[in-house]
């Protein structure tokens, strides 16, 4: 489904990786792998589109990103550094603003039950600003159980993430493959999600 | 879960940005402040000849009124950018700039709308009549969009930048001094017994031209600034 062919990326002078080829079927899960400063995130945000490539192609069901334009984003949800959320809103605020942005609607009772998941249960309409940075990541991660694109593009996902979540998203991500979901993550923690092969990266 | 559609998404970017300023309110009101400060001051720094300060009353509102909106183009796109919503916003299903749009309108919804609401109180202050006043109110209407819109393509241009506070000035004033004139003359006419009509028409004009390019653009500057 999605389709890298001989992509370089480059940050200013400096060229970050070249001659990348993978392609990605429905249920796969894609791990990049490299040292820091390799070129992961420029590798997520190319195929998010907020980065033309210096060369090659990045195809998405057989049709150029360039192409598809919008409504390649209507498959996509991107997770970054940042957890694009306002600390002066409240957690379910939050979620619905986020769902909205990604073009769907969602019903409160749909939010509350992903933050609840999320491990948020009583805090769904605390300020942001209350909360603890890993508490932040879950709200943010809270995003992916509340919206149907089939592609997750993950940066970190378990930055500042507890044992105990990081297990609740080895389970999500297991969930969302088994549903011919596609996966690609950076992380520098193990992940191993049962019934689904990680299949590695490495930029060098 | 439902599609959304493009207006209500346009209604939501407005709302979410009315409910951070209003929970943030320090932000809209330094930016009110600020508008009636530099017009008071005026009065107080020329002295109290009325001739003079009639004269002078439309260009000093005017040109308060675009300072005032230069204040607050810095946070218009530097919030979102730093917490990751602004990539959130490119990746909408919808084009770019109907979001910027939405931005656009919020921002002169909390930047420009007060200052018209405010301004015929402080044109009292310069013994302006009651038909320079309403003029006065009726072209910064139409106006300050305008510069809402003109300094949105600013703010995306200079987005991420060192110092981008004051390039941001240095950018888009001069691209604001169309309006400028048109305003004051506006004002200027009723004073000296012509309609108003041809000055409020041609900031009409600019008003559509701004509101058809200016959100293109700006999105095409955010997508440069944003790689």
């Amino acid at each position: 489904m999605l389709k890298v062919t001989n992509l370089a990326c480059t940050r200013g002078e400096h060229q970050l990786f070249a001659g990348l080829n993978f392609r990605l079927a429905a249920g796969e899960l894609l791990q990049v792998q490299g040292e820091n400063g390799s070129g992961k995130t420029t590798l997520l945000r190319a195929l998010c589109g907020f980065i033309q490539p210096f060369a090659g192609e990045i195809r998405w069901q057989g049709k150029a990103l360039s192409e598809l334009g919008e409504e390649y984003f209507a498959n996509l949800v991107y997770l970054g550094h940042a957890n694009a959320i306002k600390d002066e809103l409240s957690a379910l605020e939050n979620l619905r603003i986020s769902s909205a942005l990604s073009g769907c609607t969602v019903s409160d009772k749909d939010a509350i039950a992903a933050l609840r998941r999320m491990g948020l249960r009583g805090r769904e309409t605390f300020a942001v600003k209350m909360l603890s940075q890993g508490q932040r990541r879950r709200v943010a991660l809270a995003r992916l159980l509340i919206n149907r694109a089939r592609l997750w593009i993950l940066d970190e996902p378990l930055a500042a993430l507890d044992v105990g979540a990081v297990g609740l998203m080895q389970e999500i991500i297991g969930e969302h493959l088994s549903n011919q979901g596609l996966v690609i993550f950076t992380t520098h923690q193990s992940l191993q999600v049962s019934g689904a092969e990680t299949r590695q990266l490495k930029l060098s | 879960m439902n599609k959304i559609s493009l207006p209500s998404m346009l209604l939501l970017v407005i709302q979410r940005d009315l409910i951070l300023a209003m929970r943030k309110r320090a932000d809209v009101l330094t930016t009110l402040f600020f508008f009636v400060l530099v017009v008071s001051l005026f009065p107080l720094a020329v002295g109290s000849e009325m001739d003079m300060l009639r004269k002078m009353a439309p260009g000093v509102v005017w040109v308060a009124a675009l300072l005032a909106s230069m204040l607050s183009l810095g946070r218009m796109f530097s919030a979102d950018y730093q917490d990751g919503t602004l990539e959130q916003m490119m990746l909408v299903p919808q084009s770019l700039s109907f979001m910027v749009l939405g931005k656009i309108a919020a921002h002169w919804m909390l930047s420009g709308l007060p200052l018209v609401l405010i301004a015929p109180v402080l044109g009292m202050q310069f013994d302006m009549s009651g038909e320079a006043l309403l003029v006065l109110v009726v072209s910064l209407l139409i106006g300050t969009p305008v510069l809402s819109m003109i300094g949105a393509f600013g703010a995306a241009l200079t987005l991420g930048l060192r110092g981008g506070g004051v390039l941001v000035s240095l950018l888009v004033l001069p691209l604001c001094v169309p309006v400028l004139i048109f305003g004051t003359g506006a004002v200027a006419s009723v004073a000296g017994g012509v309609s108003a009509m041809p000055n409020l028409a041609l900031l009409g004009a600019f008003l559509l031209m701004s509101l058809l390019f200016t959100p293109w653009v700006s999105a095409q500057a955010l997508r440069i600034s944003m790689e």
